[in-house]
């Protein structure tokens, strides 16, 4: 019932969107019934995909086993707050979440540009409702894929979400990485508008920047989740495989990053207007594609989602984004050409210029690495498959020359330095840097890997430089309205909150890759066997297997170990366990028998000591063959002990096997005969669980001595932070935001960049003579803005 | 130095360095990958090559022996002949009965002996597979 309804509401959403789309393109030529009309229905079927995420929620809730999505995602034993979460680990349910986002995201953009950009909102509008409503198309039309889809009778348990994926950062992960994606849709959208109404100008940059770093930021978060999950749940302690599905997410962050960076250049300066356009469509198919090949199975990856019906709708769709905007971006060409010159590269332009060729590089490569298989076998005619020394090949000398060049940008102000300002600037983060490498090349054996030695050199660099942006910023604001630095420093980043907002992004990002170089290259990893009482030296550190552990519930089975770590006279406790788990739900062989704890997923608890310094991860891997026979033999023992045959029977079999019998005559009475078998049962497995401690089995541990590895998720985390702090609105944004022309709009932008250059001169990252020059330039394009007025 | 030959050069740097960079690319993904097979495809294998093997891991093969893991893998159709593998290093938690891996290594002596930490297991199937 409730699921007819649903199939309902998410085929009313489909028209809906439909009509937007159709709508806004009746009224592309300024009728403004039409694009109202449009804009209204766009909320409208935003509103409905809610309703048919809250059903869909309700009946994971109330454990409605009609739905079939329920059934295959959730179990009356799934926890509360993974049955919520267990739609989008479903195929049609990420679908719905898909177009569930990208209705509130495009609503949120319309609703913002309600009174702008009248030429190019129509178009955009129906860029948007069309991929809408392709999702939701694909739900009702793709097969297979419906989430209302039902089961008739309805089961009276479900599947249950696999143990491995019951972890906090596995829930948000997912809707983090789709959020990121989606978000890319509306700068394509405006983009697309920009382009076929040839307002080639910076207005829909301005109109969208928001949401590129809104992606940008979900999908950098979706991406840092993770590498947190595989690092502490997968039990092999690397964070990043260069898997596919990794790749995937990963390419759009890093074309988005580019984008985020020259549509600055764009507004600023008026130019790169094509390489923005061929950017925004890079990111936005690569966004499809990692939706993609979450989805085909074409490429061999750890992900294994399985094949499914959409995968050749969404390449269909990958290959008209790709088609259209190319023939529009060459159609455009004209239009999109720029009469000015970067002026020196010396300039901050210069350096975004090159930031986004080496982004563009690195992605490349790792494109190349991704798709291998499938152009080895186009050539060759066999799949082969690139491991991660060839990513690591490429990606790192990449990463080392970003990370300079991240300190360098920000040290440059726009159009051209001069070279005694650059001499300035350049000076103590230069001097840092350089000492840095010389204590670390005497005091460390860190020069047996040159590359980390490099980044290190360049992200200190990088620091330094930005440090000195910070103070030089406060400082400037001090010596205008004085009062202590402190204020000064809180006062200049919450009134520039999108440049330091940007540098603070910068900062994360250098000590994030600070934290995967140090982990990477001098990490200690062993593996060893112990027996209790046993003790390994690692790296320095003693470590001490003390005593095996234990547990045992329904749910499953915990051998787990208490180790003592210890160094220079100081230790700590770690406690790694590993579960195995009974197929639960309506999947499992009836859960009946003991040895079937040991049919089901496993997975780790580690043992981890993080700290500033470094990491002390611990996995463990029981040796269980004991407890496996001591099951089967307790297994055979019940099946005897049931049939109430065999010599020797003990008194409370015999009870059970009067039970058995008296069910087997009166079915009524079954239940409480298998929760009594149950219960034995379970009692059996904590004998053979006590002993395993009793005994104490050898177990094999990994230890991994991981240094710095803390600073990456801190990096990531500040790196977040960052981009928060850039994307919360300021008074002048308010106003711009408010702004009801697009004119206004522009002044706002205007004013923005003559305070900019104020804060550079200030901060003395300009001359004297470049900053007349500049404010001058700057006050005469304001001036013309406002005769247009 | 005229600024429209200036900016020729630096167009002419440009592209030369992608280009260089898309030799590498090609060049070094061609030597260094290893080819994908299935156990039916590596049976009669030279030894000292080496291969990506890809398969399910036969339910009931595991044996543990000391550090070594002991198994065999079959074609991801199933079906067709096992291929008996030897393997030390990080188990992933996913790898059980019926899983796919992939694994590196060579063939000695019929038997698959994979490289020290290559074992990848496949995460089990979060969305539903099209069985």
């Amino acid at each position: 019932m409730t699921a007819s309804l649903g199939s309902a509401v998410l085929a009313l959403a489909f028209l809906t969107m439909a009509f937007a789309a159709v709508a806004a393109l009746i009224g592309r030529k300024g009728d403004e019934r039409w694009v109202l009309a449009s804009r209204r229905a766009v909320y409208g079927a935003c509103g409905l995909l809610t309703v048919c995420v809250v059903l869909i929620e309700i009946a994971f809730a109330s454990d409605d086993f009609s739905f079939n999505i329920v059934q295959q995602h959730s179990s009356i034993e799934t926890p509360a707050f993974y049955k919520l979460a267990a739609m989008w680990s479903s195929q049609e349910g990420s679908l719905l979440l898909w177009a569930w986002v990208l209705s509130i995201a495009s609503s949120l953009a319309l609703y913002a540009t309600r009174n702008r950009l009248r030429e190019i909102v129509p178009y955009a509008t129906a860029v948007m409702a069309g991929i809408a409503s392709f999702f939701t198309g694909l739900m009702l039309f793709a097969g297979g894929v419906n989430p209302f889809a039902e089961l008739s009778p309805a089961p009276a348990d479900g599947i249950g979400l696999n143990p491995l994926l019951q972890h906090p950062s596995m829930m948000i992960h997912p809707p983090m990485l789709y959020s990121g994606y989606v978000a890319f849709t509306i700068p394509f959208a405006f983009a697309i508008g920009a382009l076929i109404t040839r307002r080639l100008d910076a207005s829909w940059i301005r109109a969208t920047r928001r949401f590129a770093l809104i992606a940008w930021a979900f999908l950098g978060f979706g991406l840092l989740l993770g590498a947190r999950w595989s690092y502490t749940e997968l039990g092999w302690g690397g964070y990043w495989a260069w898997d596919p599905v990794e790749n995937a997410a990963l390419m759009p962050w890093l074309i988005g990053t580019a984008f985020l960076h020259s549509v600055m250049v764009q507004e600023k300066r008026g130019m790169l207007k094509v390489w923005n356009a061929c950017l925004i469509v890079a990111t936005f198919s690569l966004a499809l594609l990692g939706t993609f090949l979450v989805r085909s199975g074409v490429l061999q990856s750890i992900h294994a989602f399985g094949n499914s019906t959409v995968g050749p709708y969404i390449l269909g769709l990958i290959a008209v984004v790709l088609i259209g905007s190319t023939a529009l971006i060459v159609s455009r060409l004209d239009d999109l050409r720029s009469p000015k010159r970067i002026d020196s590269l010396a300039s901050r332009e210069a350096v975004f210029v090159v930031n986004n060729l080496l982004l563009v590089a690195l992605c490349a490569a790792i494109f190349w690495g991704t798709f291998f298989p499938l152009i080895s076998e186009f050539f060759t005619g066999t799949k082969s498959s690139l491991a991660a020394p060839w990513f690591d090949r490429y990606t790192t000398p990449l990463a080392i020359l970003l990370v300079l060049f991240t300190g360098i940008g920000p040290l440059l102000a726009w159009r051209r330095v001069s070279w005694s300002t650059a001499k300035r600037v350049f000076l103590v983060p230069t001097l840092v840097a350089a000492g840095m490498g010389v204590v670390l090349a005497l005091l460390t054996d860190v020069t047996h890997r040159p590359w980390a030695f490099a980044l290190f050199v360049f992200a200190t660099f990088a620091l330094v430089g930005l440090a000195q942006e910070f103070w030089r910023g406060a400082a400037a604001r001090r010596s205008l309205k004085g009062g202590s630095m402190p204020a000064a420093l809180v006062g200049v980043v919450s009134r520039n909150r999108r440049r330091y907002g940007g540098y603070i992004v910068h900062m994360g990002i250098a000590v994030l890759l600070i934290g995967i170089a140090a982990s990477s290259s001098f990490q200690t990893n062993r593996d060893v066997d112990l027996r209790p009482g046993e003790s390994a030296a690692i790296d320095g550190y003693k470590v001490t297997y003390k005593r095996a552990t234990a547990s045992v519930d329904r749910l499953a089975f915990t051998a787990g170990a208490v180790l003592l770590v210890e160094k220079d006279g100081k230790s700590f406790t770690l406690h790694p366990d590993r579960r195995f788990y009974r197929p639960t739900g309506a999947g499992g062989d009836s859960g009946g028998t003991i040895s079937n704890y040991f049919g089901g997923e496993s997975d780790s608890d580690i043992g981890l000591k993080a700290g500033v310094l470094r990491d002390f991860w611990t996995a463990i891997q029981p040796s269980i063959t004991g407890v496996q026979g001591a099951a089967r033999a307790a297994d055979r023992g019940f099946k005897a002990c049931v049939l109430g045959e065999g010599p020797g029977v003990p008194p409370q079999c015999r009870a059970v096997a009067a039970m058995m019998r008296a069910a087997a005559a009166n079915p009524r009475l079954m239940p409480a005969a298998l929760a009594q078998i149950e219960t034995l049962q379970l009692a059996t497995a904590k004998q053979i669980a006590d002993r395993y401690v009793a005994e104490g089995a050898p177990a094999t541990f990994r230890v991994i001595v991981n240094p710095l590895v803390t600073w990456m998720w801190i990096g990531g985390l500040i790196a977040l932070a960052g981009a928060l702090i850039g994307l919360w609105p300021s008074r002048s944004t308010r106003r711009a935001l408010a702004a009801d022309s697009e004119l206004e709009a522009q002044k706002e932008a205007k004013y923005r960049e003559i305070r900019d250059a104020e804060l550079d001169h200030a901060a003395g990252k300009l001359s004297d003579e470049d900053f007349a020059l500049l404010d001058a330039e700057l006050r005469n394009e304001a001036v013309e803005i406002l005769d247009r007025g | 130095m005229d600024p429209q030959r200036k900016r020729k050069i630096r167009l002419v740097v440009a592209l030369s360095v992608a280009v260089l960079l898309a030799a590498a690319l090609v060049y070094t993904s061609f030597s260094a990958a290893s080819e994908a097979k299935e156990p039916s495809q590596l049976l009669g294998a030279a030894p000292g090559t080496s291969y990506d093997l890809t398969g399910k891991v036969v339910p009931g093969s595991i044996r543990h022996a000391g550090q070594e893991l002991r198994f065999r893998v079959v074609d991801r159709e199933g079906g067709g002949p096992t291929l008996p593998v030897t393997y030390s290093g990080t188990v992933p938690d996913p790898f059980r009965g019926g899983r796919e891996i992939v694994l590196t290594g060579e063939v000695e002596h019929g038997t698959f002996i994979g490289e020290r930490d290559t074992l990848v297991t496949k995460c089990p199937s979060k969305f539903t597979t099209s069985e």
